[in-house]
Formats: structure tokens, sequence, C-alpha cells
């Protein structure tokens, strides 16, 4: 037998005014765990969602010294311990010519980390979401504005939050659930 | 100051602009007592204070191209406050006058006899000499004239009688102005500042001098938005968001100018070829070290920095000081640029190199505000300024 587990609200809005509304009342009732799914990026929407700054500035920051520094350190020890060279006639420690390649160095480890931690922070790759239970959501790329509460939130409370959502201008409110096997 | 909320124009002003036009002057002539007494000093001094203003006028003239160009939608209600700056370059080419009579002082290239005696010189005497350097001055400043007088005139029809050719005009002209203004800039840093060392090249100097000259432009509107703040104009309407996006932009060209110094710096300190290398080691001798140093650090490493998170970028205490900072920094780049073929062996401030950079400085804030006070101070009737308005970064 399969039970039924519910993992939170899906609500339509008609259009992306409607869906910053939205958003602002749900952050003003202190819902945190919920999200907002629109064709493209709407203006405003982070601060609509009261979302905090994401910290990947200050980690990609961080790491760029890290990386300047290792290509220093890199080229130091190449070019005075490791393999010491006469170029030209200049000092084995040339920090002029350390400038491309620490650059580059800072550069491609920041790169990478910001990919990282991009998706790492986003929680990705992910190969299933609850929202996907709903039919209405394929429309998600095409032409409709829904938003989506997580059940674990503080204040998720079956039928209060849908009467909420339908009051904010919801259309089409639904329950995500997903099949849970009992033994 | 009194300002009109309905027509968006200084009320009060009218005769400040003129007034800082008369102390410049003034101060310019007094300074030119120095010219008894020490005529090169009095000419490099000019040469330096002259050329940072101009620089300044090519930034905001580049400004407002680029923003025409990319339809920037941000800058629009800055867009006034550039074209007033852009319209006192043109009025510059009235202060290279008294320069004609010292290039004799200034660029040794003009000694005739040196030059015949010099192998590498009289190979250039068919760009270096007086009566062509003079054209091409003078080819530079029409050039910056009709472009900046064209997007001026246009922009201010706009505020009368707004068609949406005005927009689409001046975006024909920012096109070539821009091919225009890369190569008779460039071209100007050669001519003006390079030669100054005739057997000194580097063909990334003119690069070098717009991006130092376009930052102290960039700072130089962030102090005229501040300053119209603290007397209460525009404050709804340039935001805590512009002052970012400034912000932004005085980041991007410290790294900019910082791209390019060390560019200049490293290939010619990688070749090592003596014609080269002679120029930097002018510049490392004596107390000139001193100024070098002050530039890697002032003009690079501090604003790159401090100008680096949001915080800093918001914080309009912050950024009053650090554009203060960038403009004495471009000041110094100029003097390191141009002082070192007087004073071989070290600097000695003079005191003309202050008084003609504020004698010329009052005379370009004076036209600067002569124009701003004539005309309303926002595009009034573009289509987009609301939406300028209302611009946000998240």
């Amino acid at each position: 037998m399969a039970n039924k587990k519910i993992e939170g609200i899906i609500a339509e809005f008609k259009n992306p005014a409607e869906l910053i509304r939205a958003a602002e009342k749900l952050r003003d009732s202190e819902y945190t765990k919920f999200d907002c799914h629109s064709p493209f990026p709407i203006h405003g929407m982070d601060r609509a969602m009261g979302e905090k700054r994401s910290p990947l500035g200050w980690i990609v920051g961080i790491v760029a010294f890290l990386g300047l520094g290792a290509g220093v350190t890199l080229e130091w020890w190449t070019s005075t311990i490791d393999y010491p060279l006469v170029i030209s006639g200049k000092p084995f420690f040339s920090y002029q010519a350390y400038g491309p390649v620490a650059f580059a160095v800072m550069v491609l480890s920041s790169a990478f980390v910001a990919l990282a931690g991009m998706l790492i922070l986003n929680k990705l790759p992910k190969f299933n979401h609850p929202v996907f239970h709903s039919d209405r959501f394929g429309k998600v790329t095409d032409d409709a504005f829904f938003v989506s509460i997580e059940a674990n939130d503080p204040h998720f409370d079956q039928k209060k939050t849908i009467e909420f959502l339908k009051t904010l201008g919801g259309q089409h409110v639904e329950l995500l659930e997903t099949d849970e096997k009992n033994e | 100051m009194n300002f009109d909320n309905e027509t968006y124009k200084i009320t009060d002003s009218k005769n400040t602009g003129i007034l800082l036009i008369i102390v410049g002057v003034s101060v310019t002539i007094l300074s030119a007592i120095g010219y008894f007494s020490n005529s090169a000093q009095f000419f490099m001094s000019y040469l330096v204070a002259w050329i940072f203003w101009v620089s300044i006028g090519l930034g905001a003239l580049f400004f407002v191209m680029l923003n025409h160009l990319t339809g920037a939608v941000w800058s629009l209600v800055l867009r006034r406050i550039n074209e007033s700056v852009m319209i006192a370059l043109p009025f510059m080419a009235i202060l290279f006058v008294p320069l004609i009579f010292g290039l004799h002082d200034m660029y040794h290239w003009t000694h005739a006899e040196d030059v015949a005696n010099d192998a590498i010189l009289s190979q250039k005497t068919g760009y270096l000499n007086v009566p062509f350097f003079l054209v091409r001055s003078a080819i530079y400043f029409i050039a910056w004239f009709l472009i900046a007088y064209k997007l001026y005139k246009t922009s201010i029809t706009q505020d009368n009688n707004p068609t949406p050719d005005q927009i689409k005009a001046m975006r024909r002209v920012s096109g070539p102005g821009m091919v225009v203004f890369a190569l008779t800039t460039s071209f100007a840093g050669f001519d003006w500042l390079m030669s100054l060392d005739a057997h000194w090249y580097s063909t990334i100097f003119g690069v070098y001098f717009f991006s130092g000259g376009l930052l102290s432009s960039l700072a130089l509107l962030v102090l005229i938005a501040l300053y119209l703040r603290k007397k209460n104009i525009l404050n709804e309407m340039i935001t805590i968001e512009h002052y970012h996006d400034m912000a932004k932009l005085m980041f991007a060209f410290t790294i900019f100018w910082g791209y390019m110094a060390f560019s200049q710096y490293f290939l010619i300190w990688y070749a090592n070829s003596p014609e080269e290398t002679i120029w930097y080691l002018h510049r490392w001798e004596g107390n000139w070290k001193i100024l070098s140093m002050t530039l890697v650090f002032g003009h690079f490493v501090i604003p790159f920095i401090g100008l680096m998170t949001r915080t800093a970028k918001r914080n309009l205490v912050w950024l009053t000081i650090i554009s203060i900072w960038l403009i004495i920094m471009h000041w110094i780049d100029l003097y390191w640029i141009a002082m070192p073929t007087y004073a071989h062996h070290g600097f000695h401030l003079s005191w003309m190199d202050l008084s003609l950079l504020i004698g010329i400085g009052s005379v370009f804030i004076g036209i600067f505000w002569k124009f701003t006070s004539a005309s309303a101070i926002v595009p009034v009737n573009d289509a987009a300024l609301t939406q300028s308005i209302g611009f946000s970064n998240n």
C-alpha cells in the first residue's frame, strides 16, 4: 500500500505583478521556505521574497586571493628553488614576470569556485522536486507564474496556507504529494 | 542655491559660473609671474594642469557617447551633468594658446640644431614638427567640438521639443564619434605628453592617458552629484542605486587603468631595450621613486580594495573620500608622466603647479557651471527618464 506524503502547496498567479505581490505578502507573513517560479527573471523579486544576499561573492573573493598566492608560490618555487634559470639577465625572483600567471591562476580558481559554489548553494544538481508532481507546472517555462510553499515551513498549515494563497489571488491551488512506500 | 522643481533649473546661481571663470583667468594670469622667473617650470606646470582638465572633459565626452551607444537607461538622470562637463572641453582649446609660446621650453624636438644632430629625432621630423603639431592639436579640438556640440544641442532641443528622432540622432553621432574619439584622444596623448620625451615611444600610451581621464571624470561626476545632493537637489532622482553603479564603473576603470599601466611597464621591462627602459629609469631616480610607488598603491591597490565590496560602493561618505582620492591620483599620474623631462633627478613642487591647477580648474568648472545653470539639470523630456529614476540593482 502507498501512503501519500504532503510535500507542499503550489499556486498559480496570473502575471509577474501578482507574483511579486504574493511574494511580498508571504515574506511579511514570515513564510521562509517558499519559492517563486516564472519563465523569466523578474526585477525586484529578490527583495520581494526577502532573500538575503548570497555569500558566494565572499567565497569567490577569498579563493581569488588564495589563488593569487598559489600562483606566486608556484612561480617562486619553480624559478628559484626547483629549476633556477637565468633569463635575459633578470633575477630569479622577478615578481614583474609573475603577474600574468598569478593573475590567470587567480581567475581560474575563482571561476571554478564560482561555478561549484553556485551549484552547492543552490543544492544542484537535483534530479527531482515535488513541484513536478503538478501537471500544470510544465507551463512555468512558457506563460505561467507559480508560488510553491514547502510543508516543512514553520508556518505551514495545510488548510490555512491554501486559504491564504487563494486570498492572494492564487489559482489552481494544489497539494504536492509523493507516494511513500510502507513495508 | 535655489532650485525650481518644475523646470529642474537652478535659478539663482547665474553669476557663479562667470565669477569662477573670472577668478580662474585671474589666477592663471597671476601665475604668469612665474614665467619671468622660470619659464620652463611655468609651461610644464601649465601643461600638466591643462591636460588634467582636458582629460576629465574627454572622459565625460566618452561617457556620454558610451551611454548613447549602449542605450543605457540607468545613467539618464546623470546625462545632463555629464553633457555640461563635456561641453566645457572645446573651450579648453583657448587655454591651449599660451602653450604655443612654450613649445621650445617643453619639447626637445622643437630644437632644430639638436634634432639635426640626433639620429633618432632627425628621422621623426616628418611627424614631430611645430606646424604639423599645431595642426593636429587644432584637428583634435575641432573634432571634439563638433561631436560635443552636436550631442549637447540635440539634448537641449529634446528638453523643449521632444521627438523620437533626437535620441536616434544622438546615437548616430556617437557611433562614428567613438571612432574619432579613440583616434584623436590617443594621438593627443602621444603629441602632448609622450613627445615630451621624443626618443621614447609606447603604443599603449594613448589608452593609458584615456583611462586615467575617464576614471577622474567618473569621480568628478560622483562629486558633482553628491554636491547637488547636499543642496537637496535631485536627491530623489539620483538614488543610492545610481551611486552604486557609478562606483562599479570607478572600480572597473581603476582595474582598467592598472591593466594599462602594467601592460606598458611589463612589456618594456621584459624586452629590456635601453631606449624604452630609460623612461622608467627616469621615474625611478631620486624622489620620483616615491611617486612611482604612490601610483602603484594609490592609483590601483587602494581604490581596488576600497571599492571592492557592495557596502563600500553604497556608502556615500566613503565614495566622497575615494573620488577625491582618485582625482588627486590622476593629477599625480600626469605630473609623473610629464615632469621628469624637466626635473630629471627628482621632483620639487612649485607654487605654479598648484596655482595653475586651480586657475585652469576654476575656468573649467566655471564653464561647466554656466552650462549647468543655463538648462534643466536632467534631460526632462527623455522618454526613459522615469525608468531611469526607478532603476534598481536587484
